[in-house]
C-alpha cells in the first residue's frame, strides 16, 4: 500500500466518528429548524423570535456574558502572572484553583444555591452575626439584581479556571529573555506586562477567550439552579421548548441562534487577537 | 564618561561559588573582552552589571555613581544578548524604538533615531519587518541597533555573534568594532572565542573558574601570560610546556638541554614556548614527530619532547614524515617560565 494513502486512511476512524456523532445529528437539527410539513421555511425562527421571551433570553445572555467574561479574563491573567511568579507550591496552587473545573455545571449552581439560599449559608451568618433578623429571600423576584450577581459568581467561580489552565500554558511560553531585556530597555513591570506578555499571549489568549465566550452563550444549569425562570436565557428556552412544550422546531431554531451567535463570537476574537505572519515566537 | 568599576564583587547561587573576588577597572570608551570558557561566569558578571542579577557581595559603580542598587533602566546601560531578544511581536523598527518608548521621547526623536542607527547597521530596509522574516545575521543587527539607539554609556554583549556562521562572524566583528568605536560608548563584550577576543578587544579579561586570571592588552596576554591557565587558553594551538630542572642558579636543565631562565628556587619550573616561536636548527629540543598537518600556509606538527606532547608550527616547505627526529630551536626571548606550584607566570 502506497504512503501516500496512509495519512488519510489514520485519520478515517475520527472522521466516521465525528461524521455520525456531530455531523449527523447537526443536519437533522438544521433539518428540523428550517422544514416545516411543507418544505423549506424560516416560519420556526419567525417565530421563536417573535416570541416576548426571546429577546429578553437574547439580552440576559449577552449581559451575563458581557459581565462575566472580562472580570475571568482579568481574573486569570492576574492568577496565571502570579503562578508563574511561584516557586515552590506552584503545582499545588494550580491543582487548588483548578478544582471547580471537576465539577459539574450543575453541582456548581447547587452550591451556590446552598449559599443564597433562604436558608442558606450566608443567611445563617448574618443572622448569626446579629445583621438580620430572621433569613431573607435573596434570590427573589424582588432582588433581580441579586439573582444576577450571584450567577456572575457562580459563574466566575466555575469556569476561570478554564482560561487559568490555558494563559498559565501560554505564560510559561514566553522565553525569559523578553523580558530582561525589556526589563534593561526601561519596561516598567505594568509596561512589560502589557507590551510583552498580552501581545506574545495572544494565541493563547484567543483560544481562551473563544472557548469562554462559547461556553457563556450556552450557559444554563447555573442559571436554572439559581435563577429558575427569574432568569430566562437562550439555552434555558431551548430546553423550555425541546421538553416542556414538546416543539423539537422551536427548540431548533434557538440551538441555531445560539451557534450561529457563538460562530459570530469566535470570528471576532480571532481577528482582534490574530498575530501577523512572521510575529510568533 | 563612563568608567565602569567593579569591586570586590563576589556571587554564590546556594552552595555555589560562581565568581569570587572581582576587581576591575574598565576606562571610558574602552571595549572590554570578557574571554573565558563555558561556564566560568562571563553571563553572570554581565548580568550583575546590567542588574538583571545581584552581587551576594562588592560594588559597582559606573561614573561617577554607584549603580549596584539600582534598577538597569537607570544604570544608563544597554545590552545585546546571546540570542538577540528580538522582541518577535514588534516590527524592526518598534523593536529598535523600544527603550526610546520607554522612555516617553517624542515620535519624530524616534523615528529619526531608529532611522539612524538602522543605516549605521545597514538594516534600513529591514524596518517593517518582522524578526520572524530576518535572517540570524539580520536579527542581531537588529539587537545590535536597539542598543546603540539608546545612546548609552555601557554597551553589554554577551556572545552577539556565537549564532553565526564563521563567514558572517568575520564580517559582522569588523562591522562591529568600527560602529562601536565611533558611538564611543564603553564596551564590555563577553566571548568565549579567543580570535574574537584578539581582533575586538582593546584589553581582555581572561576568566576561569569565576576569577579574573588577568586583564591585559591583546598582545599582552598572548606574549605574556600571567599564569599557566592563560597560556594553555589563549593561542590555537596553544603554548607547549615541558618541565624544568634546575642545574645551576638561572640554568634549567629542559629536555636534557640547558636555558638560562629564572633565578628561582623551585624545585622545577615550566618551561613554556608558542608553537610558532619555534624553528628547525642544529641545536635545541630534540623531538619526535608523531602527526603532520599540512595547513596551507603552515605545518603543524604534533611531536613528543620528554614524554610530552608539544607541537611546532613550521614552515610548509619543510618535508617531515612521523617519526622522524627534530631539533627544534626556540627563539630565546619568547620563552616563559611558570611555576607549577602557584600556576603564576616567573620572571627571568
Ligand atoms: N541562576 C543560576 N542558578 C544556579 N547556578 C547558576 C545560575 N546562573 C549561572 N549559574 C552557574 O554559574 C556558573 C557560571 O555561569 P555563567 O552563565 O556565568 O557562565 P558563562 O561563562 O556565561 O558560560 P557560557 O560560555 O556557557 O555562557 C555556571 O556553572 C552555572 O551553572
Ligand atoms: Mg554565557
Amino acid at each position: 500500500m502506497s504512503t501516500r494513502y496512509l495519512p488519510y486512511i489514520l485519520i478515517l476512524p475520527v472522521t466516521i466518528f465525528l461524521c455520525v456523532f456531530f455531523l449527523y445529528p447537526f443536519v437533522l437539527v438544521a433539518q428540523q429548524a428550517f422544514w416545516s410539513d411543507t418544505g423549506f421555511t424560516l416560519d420556526n425562527f419567525r417565530k421563536v423570535v417573535g416570541h416576548w421571551k426571546f429577546p429578553i433570553s437574547l439580552k440576559n445572555t449577552l449581559l451575563l456574558a458581557a459581565a462575566v467574561v472580562p472580570i475571568q479574563l482579568a481574573l486569570a491573567l492576574l492568577m496565571a502572572t502570579m503562578v508563574n511568579n511561584m516557586g515552590r507550591g506552584r503545582d499545588l496552587v494550580l491543582y487548588v484553583w483548578t478544582i471547580p473545573l471537576g465539577i459539574s455545571d450543575l453541582a456548581a449552581g447547587i452550591i451556590w444555591l446552598a449559599i443564597f439560599d433562604q436558608s442558606g449559608f450566608l443567611n445563617s451568618m448574618m443572622s448569626g452575626l446579629g445583621l438580620i433578623d430572621r433569613p431573607m429571600n435573596l434570590l427573589s423576584y424582588q432582588s433581580p439584581g441579586l439573582v444576577f450577581l450571584a450567577i456572575m459568581l457562580a459563574e466566575i467561580w466555575r469556569a476561570t479556571a478554564i482560561m487559568l489552565v490555558i494563559l498559565v500554558a501560554g505564560i510559561g511560553l514566553i522565553p525569559k529573555e523578553y523580558y530582561e531585556a525589556a526589563e534593561v530597555f526601561g519596561a516598567s513591570p505594568w509596561k512589560r506586562f502589557t507590551r510583552i506578555t498580552l501581545p506574545l499571549l495572544r494565541p493563547s489568549l484567543s483560544t481562551a477567550l473563544v472557548l469562554r465566550v462559547i461556553l457563556a452563550f450556552e450557559v444554563f444549569a447555573v442559571v436554572q439552579a439559581l435563577g429558575g425562570t427569574l432568569f430566562p436565557v437562550l439555552m434555558g428556552e431551548t430546553y423550555n421548548y425541546q421538553f416542556e412544550l414538546l416543539n423539537g422546531r422551536s427548540a431548533a431554531a434557538v440551538a441555531l441562534i445560539i451557534l450561529a451567535i457563538s460562530i459570530a463570537a469566535t470570528l471576532v476574537i480571532l481577528r482582534v487577537l490574530r498575530v501577523p505572519k512572521g510575529a510568533t515566537i | 564618561m563612563a568608567e565602569i568599576q567593579i569591586k570586590n564583587v563576589a556571587k554564590r547561587f546556594g552552595e555555589y561559588q560562581a565568581l569570587s573576588d572581582i576587581n576591575l577597572t574598565i576606562a571610558d570608551q574602552e571595549f572590554m573582552v570578557l574571554l573565558g570558557a563555558s561556564g566560568c561566569g562571563k553571563t553572570t558578571l554581565l548580568r550583575i552589571i546590567a542588574g538583571l542579577e545581584t552581587q551576594s557581595t562588592g560594588e559597582v559603580w559606573i561614573g561617577d555613581k554607584r549603580v549596584d542598587h539600582l534598577p538597569p533602566k537607570d544604570r544608563g546601560i544597554a545590552m545585546v544578548f546571546q540570542n538577540y531578544a528580538v522582541f518577535p511581536h514588534l516590527t524592526v523598527f518598534e523593536n529598535i524604538g523600544f527603550g526610546l518608548r520607554m522612555q516617553k521621547l517624542p515620535n519624530d526623536e524616534v523615528t529619526r533615531r531608529v532611522q539612524r542607527t538602522a543605516e549605521l547597521m545597514h538594516i534600513e530596509q529591514l524596518l517593517k519587518r518582522y524578526s520572524g522574516e530576518l535572517s540570524g545575521g539580520q536579527r542581531q543587527r537588529v539587537a545590535v541597533a536597539r542598543a546603540l539607539a539608546m545612546e548609552p554609556d555601557v554597551i553589554l554583549m554577551d556572545e552577539p555573534l556565537s549564532n553565526l556562521d564563521a563567514l558572517l562572524r568575520l564580517e559582522m566583528r569588523a562591522e562591529l568594532k568600527g560602529v562601536l568605536a565611533e558611538s564611543k560608548t564603553t564596551a564590555i563584550y563577553v566571548t568565549h572565542d579567543q580570535v574574537e577576543a584578539m581582533s575586538l578587544a582593546d584589553r581582555i579579561s581572561v576568566m576561569h573558574q569565576g576569577r579574573i586570571v588577568q586583564a591585559a592588552t591583546p598582545v599582552e596576554v598572548y606574549r605574556n601570560p600571567a599564569e599557566r591557565f592563560v597560556a594553555g587558553f589563549i593561542g590555537n594551538p596553544p603554548m607547549n610546556f615541558v618541565t624544568a630542572r634546575p642545574e645551576g642558579k638561572g640554568r634549567w636543565n629542559v629536555a636534557g638541554q640547558s636555558f638560562d631562565g629564572p633565578a628561582s628556587d623551585a624545585g622545577a619550573l615550566e618551561f613554556a614556548i608558542r608553537p610558532e616561536d619555534l624553528t628547525p636548527a642544529e641545536a635545541g629540543l630534540r623531538a619526535t614527530a608523531k602527526v603532520v598537518e599540512p595547513l596551507g600556509a603552515h605545518l603543524l606538527v604534533t611531536c613528543e619532547v620528554d614524554g610530552a606532547l608539544f607541537r611546532a608550527v613550521l614552515d610548509s616547505d619543510l618535508v617531515v614524515k612521523p617519526e622522524d627526529s627534530l631539533t627544534l630551536a626556540p627563539m630565546p626571548d619568547r620563552v616563559r617560565w611558570f611555576d607549577p606550584e602557584t600556576t603564576k607566570a616567573v620572571a627571568v
